[in-house]
């Protein structure tokens, strides 16, 4: 009993603490600085839940960005297609008011994840009995499949796109709010799965697939589960970025988008939670924060990439992570090797 | 009647034939050892009975149902594990969590800690490095692991492949010991071995395999004492 009622006043705590930095954050800082963060906080989500399936369970899977596309789209079909249509029906789902908005936002939040989840599913059941690159074939193929189907579907503007979506993301100076909530919930659900016995076989299937298996792991089952979870969170972030960024286009999920969340994984230090967040956020806003290089600064942000993989081949963090345990040990050996 | 049998067992990797009709029987309390020499099929048998691979022809019995297209995960529900050749721990994973992983199926939690107590029993090595990863163990320890983590799922049938490969000599013996202690506390067992002198010195019954065919079958004190076999397999 005791136990829940602290775990409500935490999470409590937490959403207030959220929504007072979203407010605070909207109201202050610059409209661009605000809009890198969010991008960050949208690539973070992408990184972990890649991080998932590539690092944790160690499956090679490259096409995240055709989950992150399916989210999108699907979301943003329903404020821009259906929900005129419904609004008519039910008046709570009317636009005109801020519960209306989160009322729609919510709803679009849930086929996307849905849709995305099950696109993983289908997508992840016959393609995990493949291994190493012929998954990551599969899957950078399904990224480009996504795409080219979106670009002919009419209905949801071809290779135009779906442009002036509702901003539902931005309503009552949430958007802050929205987007790092799954953040923390996803990193939280990273980190309990690492840290309980059920985690323990997504990474012996990471370790050694046979011996999983034969240590009576349903090792098709943990694969699908990991994917299916990653795609759920991508299409969640699919979701966001379209009601934030109120355009979308096959464009904005091309080939080069999964490959920078892949990047994101493997930088960070595949299997390590913090690693893919770090990676995340520089390799989000490393790029907007050399713009003033112009040109150059594709061949900067190159250079850096090659000479990190260079000199820490394992990522940022290995296995690691980062946390307040590995605080404690360096305060007390006093030296910042411990990582 | 027999615990685990199998008849006419063929299996193929591609093209490649590996097995052409393997038929045995290991009765509950047993130890009995596959000898031969390597590429003979002893490795695919084990593969074949813990549904890694799957057989093209014939058929597996265990404990009177058929388990012949059972996926492996079901087949350890059964009551079969194993110890797989070249050992195979979770090398970044602690001994701890390795064991754990072996109870994978179980859900009994007081049993998983008694079993836990038995195998740390068995090898008192693991008990030092529980919270050491198993990557940094010895290869002997490494093998006391493997074992350890198949006992872990409680087997009624535990398969070993070549568990003294590649041991340090006094090692080798105080593995077959263990081996005889896990089946006096009443765990059939399976034994593929190359050392074929130790493991028809522990085994009460033997097969002998040839490219994927049985070409004998006897007690293991005759085997022991058959001229062919000891000319081929125990180097007199
Ligand atoms: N993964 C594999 N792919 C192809 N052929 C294999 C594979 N594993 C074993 N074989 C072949 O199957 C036969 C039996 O091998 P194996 O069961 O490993 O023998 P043993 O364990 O008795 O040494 C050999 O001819 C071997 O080359
Ligand atoms: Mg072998």
């Amino acid at each position: 009993m005791r136990f829940w009622v602290n775990r409500l006043l935490g999470v409590t705590g937490a959403l207030a603490l959220l929504y007072a930095i979203s407010v605070w954050a909207t109201e202050n800082l610059q409209e661009y600085y605000f809009k890198v963060i969010i991008l960050c906080g949208i690539y973070i989500i992408l990184a972990v839940s890649l991080n998932l399936v590539n690092g944790i369970t160690g499956q090679f899977s490259i096409g995240h960005g055709g989950f992150y596309a399916v989210g999108a789209y699907v979301g943003a079909a329903w404020t821009v297609l259906w929900q005129p249509e419904a609004a008519r029906a039910l008046p709570l789902l009317q636009l005109n008011t801020l519960h209306g908005h989160i009322v729609n936002l919510l709803i679009a939040l849930m086929l996307g994840a849905f849709a995305a989840g099950c696109t993983g599913f289908l997508v992840g059941l016959p393609s995990l009995r493949l291994r190493g690159d012929y998954l990551a074939i599969v899957t950078l193929g399904f990224g480009e499949v996504i795409r080219v189907v979106l670009l002919n579907i009419d209905a949801v503007g071809g290779a135009r796109g779906l442009i002036g979506i509702p901003s539902l993301v931005q309503s009552g100076n949430l958007g802050f709010f929205w987007v790092f909530l799954f953040v923390v919930l996803l990193i939280a659900i990273s980190r309990n799965l690492l840290q309980s016995s059920y985690g323990l076989a997504f990474l012996a299937v990471r370790e050694d697939e046979v011996a999983a298996d034969a240590t009576g792991v349903n090792t098709t089952r943990v694969k699908v589960t990991a994917f299916v979870l990653a795609a759920v969170f991508a299409g969640i972030a699919g979701v966001l970025y379209a009601h934030f960024f109120i355009n979308i286009s096959p464009d904005t999920f091309d080939m080069n988008t999964s490959i920078i969340i892949t990047t994101m994984v493997v930088l960070g230090g595949s299997g390590s939670i913090t690693g893919s967040v770090l990676a995340a956020t520089f390799l989000t806003a490393m790029p907007e924060l050399l713009r003033d290089f112009k040109e150059y600064r594709m061949v900067i942000f190159s250079t850096l990439l090659i000479l990190i993989m260079l000199t820490r081949p394992q990522g940022l963090f290995g296995h690691g992570e980062l946390g307040y345990a590995t605080f404690q040990r360096l305060i007390r050996s006093g030296r910042g090797k411990t990582l | 009647m027999s615990l685990l049998s199998l008849r006419d067992l063929h299996v193929y990797y591609g093209a490649i034939r590996a097995l052409e009709g393997i038929s045995l029987d290991v009765n509950a309390g047993e130890i009995v050892t596959m000898i031969g020499a390597n590429g003979a099929g002893k490795s695919t048998t084990i593969r074949a009975i813990s549904g890694l691979v799957r057989p093209r022809q014939g058929e597996i019995t265990f404990d009177g149902a058929s388990i012949t297209n059972l996926p492996p995960h079901q087949i350890v529900m059964r009551g079969v594990s194993q110890s797989p050749e070249g050992r195979r721990v979770f090398a970044n994973l602690t001994v701890f969590e390795n064991l754990e992983l072996g109870a994978y199926t179980r859900r009994d939690r007081s049993g998983i800690v008694g079993d836990l107590e038995r195998v740390f029993a068995l090898f008192p090595r693991l008990k030092e490095r529980m919270y050491q990863s198993a990557g940094t163990l010895s290869g002997g320890e490494q093998q006391m692991l493997a074992i350890g983590r198949a006992l872990m799922a409680r087997p009624r049938l535990l398969l070993l492949d070549e568990p003294s490969l590649g041991l340090a000599p006094f090692l080798v013996q105080s593995i077959f010991e263990i081996i005889q202690d896990i089946n006096r506390q009443g765990v059939t067992i399976l034994l593929v071995e190359q050392n074929a002198n130790q493991a028809l010195r522990v085994a009460h019954r033997g097969y002998v395999l040839e490219t994927g065919r049985v070409v004998l079958a006897d007690s293991a004190a005759n085997l022991l004492r058959n001229e062919e076999v000891r000319r081929a397999y125990l180097g007199e």
